[in-house]
């Protein structure tokens, strides 16, 4: 088999795909793509299933050599891609030529972008994912970040699919927001009304602390009643703890599967991909909403997601 | 985030605070104040002792009161056995914790309320639900050294030696509540309360796979190497989490535990097999 062979790593690259489901009784968490929304869509412009997987790069990415002709795409931020120094356009189907490097650089909008390429990437999957778990050096490649050297196999593909893009006006709709929006978390009435007005109208900034376990927020302290007592329970993809300082943690993608700090709100699922998209000092606030509008959203978001005017051939 | 310490420190506040007390009824008036307070904000359906509550617009938990208790960990154990076995159409995850299971399910399949309506035959026959055996897993512990640099800290707090501290930490059987915070690490109750610990003021940067640490009331296995503010007893050579054997996680909710003291030369061959 061939495939490509990574020249420089960038910053922090992994093996990404949607994640694996069903093992939180042995504390594994679901893992996958910190923005599932761009890895869907790259992976359905180069042909494959939307669950393939793909690279995700965080902040800075790297430069991949094809041993071999085959078609990507490039989803997420703008890492300002090119191919042997042409520039690459993002969110179209790019045909590469063997030999040929493509390279990412500094982001210049959010923070992750993924490297999609035609009939995926083979890794041996663990609990049936190929998603890289880094806490506990599992899935994906080797269970690590990529390094220099590291050469990924890749299926070999056998027919070339037809050009494809994703519609400029979707791209538009589906653009990662910085208003996040919450419904109340299992301890929200922990919080008084004053509590409320501090998370709901202040801005957050995120820190330098931030990974795929969880984004570390700084702001002005959101009040708890120290008096309460929390038994530690299961978390949800998106649970924003408050911390004993007042400051919130909103558990992500490669989360702890239980935890002991009370939750104030949980991000909505259409929101999470959002979530994959915030930088290091970004400017964040969030806006509660009720249950029903949650589900909604979503609802339309993945209307939009199967829409036939989605990707344009 | 990465602590593991930091992570159940609410918790051990509860532990802590239950242990000074040396009585339940306190907590259990607050349990019911709290109980009262939140069902004036919104509505919580209750089946028996199990009270539901959308988490998020994902995930339902499923409480059993608010203690710590053998009774309630049972109940989480019976609901986990009996939702693994039969299959609900849109059920994603299941995280256990102490006395509560968190349910993640599909959004676009189903809504808080249709899968309430599924849990209530199950939890209906909660009382009659079969506990599975729980196995008797002996675990091998180096103590003291090197690989438990804080035994003799541990020890000198309580006023008892360090191979006493070893006595009382080894001849206890303790039970696994659940695994929870990262893949193998189980959260295990009865160490005797003679040991509880306070944290080590500035957590270690790097814990060693395999330490056993101790932490307010609770004992556990570092499986991976993280941060950590427990204070370090000794160290394990057995993997916690493998996932090149059936039982990748060596412990399972509900099993009893052991830990058995060895020497460092036993360690070594362990280590070397």
């Amino acid at each position: 088999m061939s495939g490509i062979v990574v020249q420089t790593p960038g910053l922090f690259t992994t093996v990404q795909d949607l994640g694996r489901e069903g093992f939180g009784p042995m504390g594994v968490s679901a893992s996958g793509a910190a923005d599932p929304i761009s890895l869907r869509i790259g992976n359905r412009l180069v042909g494959n299933p939307e669950g393939a997987a793909g690279l995700e790069m965080t902040l800075v990415g790297g430069s991949f050599a094809f041993e071999r002709a085959s078609v990507i795409a490039l989803t997420g931020a703008d890492f300002g891609a090119s191919v042997n120094g042409i520039p690459l356009p993002m969110w179209t189907s790019i045909e590469i030529q063997k030999g040929q490097t493509v390279t990412l650089g500094p982001s210049r909008s959010g923070a992750r972008a993924y490297l999609c390429i035609q009939d995926g990437i083979a890794v041996e999957p663990f609990l049936g994912s190929a998603s890289t778990h880094v806490l506990s050096s599992l899935g994906g490649f080797e269970g690590r970040a990529l390094r220099k050297g590291d050469r990924l196999d890749c299926g070999v593909p056998n027919s070339l699919p037809r050009k494809k893009m994703l519609s400029p006006e979707m791209l538009e709709r589906l653009e990662p927001r910085k208003v996040i929006r919450v419904t109340d978390g299992p301890q929200s009435d922990w919080f008084a009304n004053s509590a409320w007005k501090i998370f709901g109208e202040s801005t957050f900034r995120v820190t330098e602390q931030s990974n795929r376990m969880g984004i570390r927020l700084e702001g002005p302290p959101v009040p708890l009643d120290a008096s309460r007592e929390m038994i530690t329970e299961g978390v949800s993809l998106g649970a924003i703890q408050v911390t004993l300082s007042g400051q919130p943690i909103i558990l992500f993608v490669e989360q702890q599967t239980t935890g002991g700090y009370p939750k104030i709100a949980n991000v909505i699922s259409a929101d999470v991909h959002s979530l994959g998209q915030l930088r290091p000092r970004d400017s964040i606030r969030f806006e509660r909403i009720e249950m029903s509008e949650a589900r909604s959203l979503l609802m339309e978001q993945e209307a939009l997601l199967a829409s036939k005017e989605l990707i344009q051939e | 985030m990465l602590d593991v310490a930091a992570a159940v420190e609410c918790n051990q506040r509860v532990l802590r605070r239950r242990f000074e007390r040396g009585n339940l009824s306190t907590f259990s008036s607050y349990t019911v104040s709290y109980t009262q307070r939140r069902a004036r904000k919104r509505v919580h359906k209750s089946v028996g002792d199990a009270q539901f509550q959308a988490a998020s617009d994902q995930s339902l938990l499923v409480s059993f009161g608010q203690q710590i208790t053998l009774e309630n960990h049972q109940r989480v154990v019976k609901l986990l056995g009996l939702l693994e076995s039969q299959h609900i159409e849109g059920i994603r995850n299941l995280h256990p914790a102490y006395c509560s299971l968190l349910i993640k399910f599909d959004p676009l399949k189903l809504d808080h309320d249709q899968l309430e309506s599924r849990l209530v035959p199950c939890l209906a026959r909660l009382d009659e639900a079969p506990l599975p055996k729980p196995a008797q897993i002996d675990i091998p512990v180096c103590y003291g050294g090197e690989f438990g640099p804080d035994l003799n800290d541990v020890a000198a707090m309580h006023g008892i030696s360090p191979a006493q501290a070893i006595e009382l930490h080894s001849s206890t059987a303790y039970l696994v509540y659940f695994l929870g915070f990262a893949p193998g690490f189980a959260y295990l109750g009865g160490l005797p309360e003679v040991l509880a610990s306070p944290r080590l003021e500035t957590p270690r940067t790097k814990v060693p796979q395999g330490s056993v640490g101790i932490g307010g009331n609770q004992t556990a296995v570092y499986p991976f190497a993280t941060p950590g503010g427990w204070r370090l007893i000794g160290r394990t050579p057995l993997a916690m989490f493998r996932r090149d054997r059936d039982r990748m996680s060596l412990l399972q909710i509900g099993d009893h535990v052991r830990f058995r003291p060895i020497s460092k030369e036993e360690f070594a061959e362990f280590s070397a097999r």
